[in-house]
């Protein structure tokens, strides 16, 4: 007889040690929290092994799929699977729903800001934000002066990156109001999930997150320009290179649009037209996956392949909505995020519900001192990039990459800013066929339309090197399913 | 809504060049196990048939063995329209379009990619048969997928276009190749079976025609077959109808019916196809009927590249509302 009594692993925790960060999943008596532990039985039922089989289903899975992502080094891109973790990150309904509250906060705020900041800027005149702040922000767009976009939206699409820290409370780390990426993960966890784990989502009484397609494809529509009543929308991908192709892709797919590239649409007197079979056809909205720079080469980057000459015309002229909109990414700038809560204060006279984490501007010569005295304790991150690139970690840093961000910290100032290192919450992963302790993010996606749409939820990433802090996919970093209860368990 | 010019162009290209991959792996196949039966002069000349018939310039330095012209016709991406060639540059066209094909379509494209680029001369030779079979297959099992998990949109009507126009130019250009041989009758009796049993094979034809005639071979009975027939699916005549459905059918979802030069020009090789008899074609010179039969091919392919992918957008202006 094969050993399948219903305690085949008694030993399941041996291995999983959180360490001093703020532990999902044990409380302090290292029991379960109560909305693990339905989770934590079904786990010890399983016959000794079953876990294994389970894993090797899912990760065959995304093999089928193609479901990969491409990482850069060397000018070398190479398409690797996303790795994908097995067991679901829990939220309880009422810790989702002081989230859901602060993001729909800060999406009104930062949109209040971005319309502000490209109109009167009054803001600026009163001195809350620094104006030379936003005007040096890398990602601050001249161009997007006193153009108004449907109705005062300028991030359609959001993702927010929250931690949770050592009392278990959930700081916004960043915004990523640009083109944030990641979403189909989100879902494609979601379906691997329901697979390899039937039966225990109608147990658990878990949020659908399905309709994010459709969601997705409202809140477009809802920016569509007045002319268009039955508007034509596509996504507009940089091609089959990027390396978020797959998700663009598999969006267009969920929503039923076109995907384009910049060489099927054109502008005519303002307008965008795409080539189809049947001859030119009027676009109204178009769900950009390009940035900026490359979006029209008349405008930005001349030598940009990727766009539509004429395109940032026709948005002015209104005839065409962007999502996001241009120059979004002075608001997700990690200097000016330093004054979010001072954004939220301003703009709708509430105290921001979800905080920021501490962060030191480098232009303040006092906070640059106590910054480059403690470069080996400190993360130090360029305020314009995102996916973890340039971007230092001291504890885990060479004493020669501490000099070169020295470097170049006292080069350009307002290039950088700095947090203290973050001990990141733990959660139970599958590791090597046991359980362990691995530090996770969380990015949910917040649609503003006609109304704020949040998929319940998100992408929840995984360092999945031990003691590891990085939790970004090109730098080794992998994802599970997020599960919100209802908190109506069945 | 219309589908995007560049996207039709990638589902027909796609589409071509799997043709193009099964077709050489049909020839190939065929002329390397007929080897044994040839004399070596014979084995010397059919090489050159073939490369005639796939419309192929070999290097010079080439040596017309086996194994190099197998590998030139089946490996060699850099000089060669070979298989592995062919096969990239469908997948290559199917990954631009993975949103629009069914993801069997997808998987089903790659595996057969992958398959042949994991492989070499070295791991097939002696067994180039199953290689070479294994193509013909992954090719079979893509259309059967697509005919089962499509639906019947534009987008397929652009992939049975691509299908049929490689393959009414490609058989044409095999007849082509040997009407030489055969109308000269420099070959008699054994010699002149075996080089019809070879035509008819490279078409997968042989049993078909046995159906419909006898196992006696004829070569104005072959050509009938392989040109005029209308219901063998590798013959030119199908794959006119086929055209000419397809043009049809785009033509209606476009809204791009009247005046079609295009249908126009399809219809033509049809009812060259339906109404000339075989003993009057070859009077009047077959070669001239055939090269035809490819000329209208080739009219019809840039057509589909003139009124639908690659059109003026000024005239496409002038009809905007």
């Amino acid at each position: 007889m094969p050993a399948t009594s219903p305690v085949a692993t008694p030993d399941l925790l041996e291995h999983y040690d959180a360490g001093p960060a703020f532990d999902e999943f044990l409380g302090k008596d290292r029991q379960p929290r109560d909305h693990y532990q339905a989770l934590y039985q079904h786990l010890r039922s399983l016959p000794a092994n079953e876990l294994n089989r389970r894993q090797s289903a899912a990760d065959l899975s995304f093999l089928n799929q193609g479901i990969t992502f491409t990482v850069y080094s060397n000018d070398q891109g190479t398409e690797r699977i996303f790795p994908y973790d097995l067991l679901p990150r829990i939220l309880t309904g009422e810790e989702w729903s002081t989230i859901d509250r602060g993001l729909r906060q800060r999406m009104a705020a930062l949109n209040l800001f971005l319309y502000d900041i490209y109109h009167e800027g009054r803001i600026l005149q009163d001195k809350v934000v620094p104006l030379d702040l936003v005007y040096s922000a890398p990602h601050y767009r001249r161009e997007m002066r006193d153009v108004d976009v449907p109705r005062g939206v300028y991030v359609a699409v959001d993702g927010t990156d929250l931690v949770r820290v050592d009392n278990g409370r959930f700081l916004v780390l960043e915004d990523n109001l640009r083109v944030p990426s990641g979403v189909s993960y989100m879902l494609a966890n979601r379906q691997v999930m329901k697979r390899v784990f039937p039966g225990q989502f109608s147990h658990y009484g878990v949020q659908p997150i399905l309709n994010y397609g459709q969601a997705l494809l409202n809140t477009l529509a809802s920016l569509a320009p007045q002319h268009a009543d039955n508007p034509i929308i596509v996504l507009l991908t940089p091609g089959v290179f990027n390396s978020a192709y797959f998700e663009h892709t598999f969006l267009a797919r969920q929503m039923g649009i076109p995907l384009v590239e910049g060489r099927d649409l054109l502008v005519h007197d303002n307008y965008v037209y795409m080539r189809t079979t049947a001859g030119l056809q009027r676009v109204d909205v178009v769900y950009r996956r390009v940035d900026d720079d490359f979006l029209d080469p008349l405008t930005f980057r001349r030598d940009s392949i990727l766009g539509v000459p004429g395109l940032f015309n026709a948005y002015r002229a209104g005839n065409v909505t962007l999502a996001n909109a241009v120059g979004t990414g002075v608001a997700d700038d990690k200097a000016v995020y330093a004054y979010v809560p001072a954004i939220i204060r301003y703009y709708l006279d509430e105290d921001a519900i979800l905080d920021n984490v501490e962060t030191f501007l480098l232009t303040d010569d006092k906070a640059r001192q106590h910054v480059l005295a403690n470069l080996d304790k400190l993360v130090v991150k360029a305020v314009g990039e995102s996916g973890g690139y340039d971007m230092l970690i001291g504890p885990h840093s060479t004493a020669e990459q501490r000099e070169q961000f020295r470097e170049r910290i006292v080069a350009n100032p307002r290039n950088y800013i700095a947090q203290p290192t973050l001990n990141l919450s733990c959660a139970p992963c599958f590791i090597d066929g046991q359980i362990e302790a691995r530090h996770i993010d969380l990015r949910p996606f917040v649609l503003t339309g006609r109304e704020i749409t949040i998929a319940p939820g998100g992408l929840t990433r995984v360092a999945l090197r031990r003691g590891s802090l990085v939790v970004n996919s090109s730098q080794g970093g992998g994802s599970k399913d997020t599960w919100v209860l209802t908190g109506e368990e069945a | 809504m219309a589908m995007l010019s560049r996207v039709a162009d990638h589902l027909y290209w796609m589409s071509r060049y799997l043709e193009r991959a099964q077709h050489t792996a049909r020839l190939l196949d065929v002329a390397l196990d007929m080897i044994p039966d040839r004399s070596p002069a014979a084995v010397a000349r059919s090489w050159e048939t073939l490369f005639a018939s796939l419309n192929v310039t070999p290097p010079e330095d080439l040596p017309r063995k086996p194994r190099h012209i197998t590998n030139f016709l089946a490996f060699d991406e850099e000089n060669g329209p070979s298989i592995a060639h062919h096969m990239t540059v469908a997948r290559e066209n199917a990954r631009q379009v993975r949103e629009l094909i069914s993801s069997e379509m997808w998987e089903q494209v790659n595996r057969l990619y992958l398959d042949v680029q994991t492989t070499n001369i070295n791991r097939i030779w002696g067994q180039s048969s199953e290689f070479l079979s294994s193509v013909k297959q992954g090719a079979h099992l893509f259309q059967g997928i697509t005919d089962s998990t499509m639906n019947r949109g534009e987008g397929w009507h652009f992939i049975q276009l691509g299908q049929y126009t490689e393959r009414a130019g490609n058989v044409a250009a095999l007849l082509n190749a040997h009407i030489d041989d055969q109308l000269a009758s420099t070959q008699q009796g054994a010699d002149q079976y075996l080089e019809l049993l070879g035509l008819l094979r490279s078409c997968t034809a042989f049993e078909a025609y046995c159906k419909v005639y006898s196992a006696e071979l004829h070569f104005e009975e072959v050509a009938e077959f392989l040109l005029l027939n209308d219901t063998f699916p590798f013959s030119v005549n199908f794959a006119a109808s086929q055209m000419r459905a397809g043009l049809e059918s785009i033509a209606d979802l476009t809204d791009t019916r009247r005046n079609n030069l295009l249908i126009r020009r399809a219809g033509r090789l049809k009812a060259m196809l339906d109404y000339e008899q075989i003993d009057e074609l070859i009077a009047g010179g077959l070669r001239r009927h055939l090269d035809t039969v490819q000329s209208l091919s080739a009219q019809i392919h840039s057509g589909v590249h003139d009124n639908y992918i690659a059109y003026s957008v000024e005239d496409k202006l002038t009809t905007l509302v």
